[in-house]
């Protein structure tokens, strides 16, 4: 007996039942970066309390003590933007080790996987959280964070004579939003890479306790790197994949980490090799959470 | 095409053979019920079929290799695991929105149709939920996929009676039609026998027996010998003798029920019962209700 034949013809339900929905590959992904949202509401409760931290400060500092007024105030727009991306970042990193181990500890594997959506694209849609959503996410709340300090000095500076012009001037807002984004993007997002297929491919493999399989190789590496070689090579390698790649002109003004890394123009970003490197090891760690998640079970 | 073939299904951890070279064909519009002691083989070899885990030989669900083609085959294939595998911080508006996003036989409106008969709110979180009503939740969900094979595991583990006894009702009556497979594997083997049409006993990862609930009636009588008669009944060979207040009961494969009638009452055995009959003879010779 086939379905159709049991439908009441004309019924509204027919086409739907007759012929099921197309759900493109766009689509599950969509669907699947929502839920990740709904499920961690961390990533954006965090940067968004960041924030909120941030704007006290700052109001607090425009009252308390208004002989700063008077000081350049670029300084705590770029500290504001670099706190809340901090908040961002270590979202980022528990929220990757605990993406496919999560699912396991509480058995909704299984649930997740009685649905027609690929290991591949539930992999890489855990991926997309730290390297897309949330660099975008911090990088909207930085700007509106700044947006909101701008507003709040321009309300206090009139009185003690500065101008909302001058002061656009020189803190220069968009300038400051576009190098943020620029930022944020390069090193969060395809710099980091690396850094987030890790987590993710042992958050898909470890049995249990996935903090410490994560953070303790690479300190075994090190210390046995030290020991056996005497060198640091693999310590050097950490701590360049973190800081990110120097420029080769020195055009940062001040020791501003951001300042630093958004010295790089995009042709020399993207013609670093460590980039490329990095998202090709990043390529083979998400290859290997993917195969992983094929063979785990709940713990 | 079957539903479901595996040839000399195995699967091994380690040393322990969880399922031993298992053949199998399940045919479309057949409700089976997989029966087994606890570590029979039962949720590996629906594991198997739900492409879970890997596995040796050869197996085709719905015509495809599940372990390949998992998410393919949860186009047309959906299981229930246990009751505890829905996200606990998931809201149900939630989980309707996912199946409408990501599922092309799922139907919104059936599923929302379904939930208007409890008393669950969209509201409402998983966590929040009762055990039953995270059943009857997910459930509903299922059901309003138009799958062609739907694989049950322990579906009413740990609920009460009526949340059990609900939960196959409306799996007949507002689900089934002849064109859906069902598998599903349970201990509480005596609500399932009358929404079973074939069952199959699974014993240390083999099919130790196999037949469809007709066969299954027609086959085996169980009767309640007076005792002065237990000689006579024990010369028919029975398959199973067991005692209860006193009296005997014996347990009969293909022997005419007016021959057994004279004996005592005679009545189908529960499945149970020949479970048991078929497991004991098992641990003994090879012999009894196996095909």
């Amino acid at each position: 007996m086939s379905t159709p034949s049991n439908n009441v013809p004309g019924s509204p339900l027919e086409s739907q039942v007759t012929a099921p929905a197309v759900i493109t590959a766009s689509r599950r992904m969509y669907w699947s970066v929502r839920r990740e949202l709904w499920e961690h509401r961390s990533i954006y409760i965090v940067p968004l309390a960041a924030a909120v931290v941030v704007l006290l400060a700052f109001l607090t500092a425009l009252t308390v003590s208004p002989t700063h007024r008077h000081e350049p105030l670029d300084i705590p727009y770029e500290f504001a933007a670099a706190l809340i991306m901090g908040a961002g970042f270590i979202v980022g990193i528990f929220y990757s080790l605990d993406a496919l181990y999560g699912e396991r500890r509480d058995r909704s594997i299984l649930f997740w996987k009685s649905l027609p959506v690929s290991d591949l694209t539930t992999v890489l849609s855990k991926f997309a959280i730290p390297l897309v959503i949330l660099p975008l996410l911090t990088f909207a709340i930085a700007v509106v964070t700044q947006f909101v300090m701008l507003l709040l000095s321009s309300a206090v500076l009139p009185g003690s004579g500065l101008s909302v012009e001058t002061l656009g001037a020189r803190v220069s807002f968009f300038h400051i939003s576009l190098m943020l984004l620029y930022h944020i993007l390069t090193v969060h997002g395809l710099w980091y890479a690396p850094i987030y297929g890790w987590l993710l491919l042992v958050s898909a493999w470890a049995p249990r306790a996935p903090f410490i399989w994560a953070f303790l190789p690479p300190f075994v590496i090190w210390g046995v790197e030290k020991i056996a070689f005497r060198t640091s090579r693999f310590l050097g390698a950490l701590q360049y994949r973190l800081i990110g790649p120097e420029p080769s002109t020195t055009t940062a003004r001040s020791g501003n980490m951001m300042e630093m890394m958004s010295a790089l123009t995009p042709m020399q970003f993207f013609s670093t090799p460590g980039l490329w490197v990095g998202l090709a090891v990043a390529a083979i760690f998400l290859a290997a959470a993917v195969r992983l998640r094929r063979y785990r079970e709940p713990i | 095409m079957a539903c479901i073939e595996a040839r000399g299904l195995r699967k091994a951890f380690g040393t322990t053979i969880a399922v031993d070279g298992i053949n199998l064909r399940v045919e479309e519009g057949r409700i089976l019920g997989l029966i087994g002691p606890n570590g029979a083989g039962k949720t590996t070899a629906l594991n198997a079929i739900l492409g879970l885990t890997p596995y040796q030989g050869e197996l085709k669900v719905l015509g495809r290799d599940p372990w390949t083609e998992r998410d393919q085959l949860m186009r047309d294939a959906c299981f229930v695991a246990d009751v505890a595998v829905l996200p606990r911080w998931m809201r149900v508006w939630q989980a309707l929105d996912y199946f409408t996003g990501v599922h092309p036989r799922f139907d919104r409106a059936k599923a929302e149709g379904f939930l208007a008969k409890t008393t669950i709110r969209l509201a409402s979180k998983v966590r929040e939920l009762s055990k039953g009503m995270v059943a009857q939740l997910h459930l509903a969900l299922v059901m309003a996929i138009d799958a062609k094979l739907l694989v049950l595991d322990e579906p009413t583990l740990g609920l009460d009676i009526l949340y059990r006894k609900q939960f196959y009702d409306s799996l007949l009556n507002d689900y089934f039609d002849r064109s859906r497979t069902i598998v599903l594997t349970t201990h509480q083997v005596e609500e399932i026998q009358d929404v079973l049409t074939d069952v199959m006993f699974i014993n240390r990862g083999r099919i130790v027996f196999d037949c469809s609930m007709e066969e299954f009636e027609s086959r085996y009588l169980e009767v309640m010998v007076n005792p002065e008669q237990v000689a006579a009944a024990q010369a028919l060979k029975p398959i199973h003798e067991r005692q209860v207040f006193g009296r005997s009961i014996l347990l009969f494969d293909r022997v005419e029920r007016q021959q057994l009638a004279a004996l005592g009452d005679v009545r189908t055995p529960s499945i149970a019962d020949l479970f048991v009959a078929v497991l004991s003879n098992q641990s003994g010779a090879a012999q009894g209700g196996t095909r």
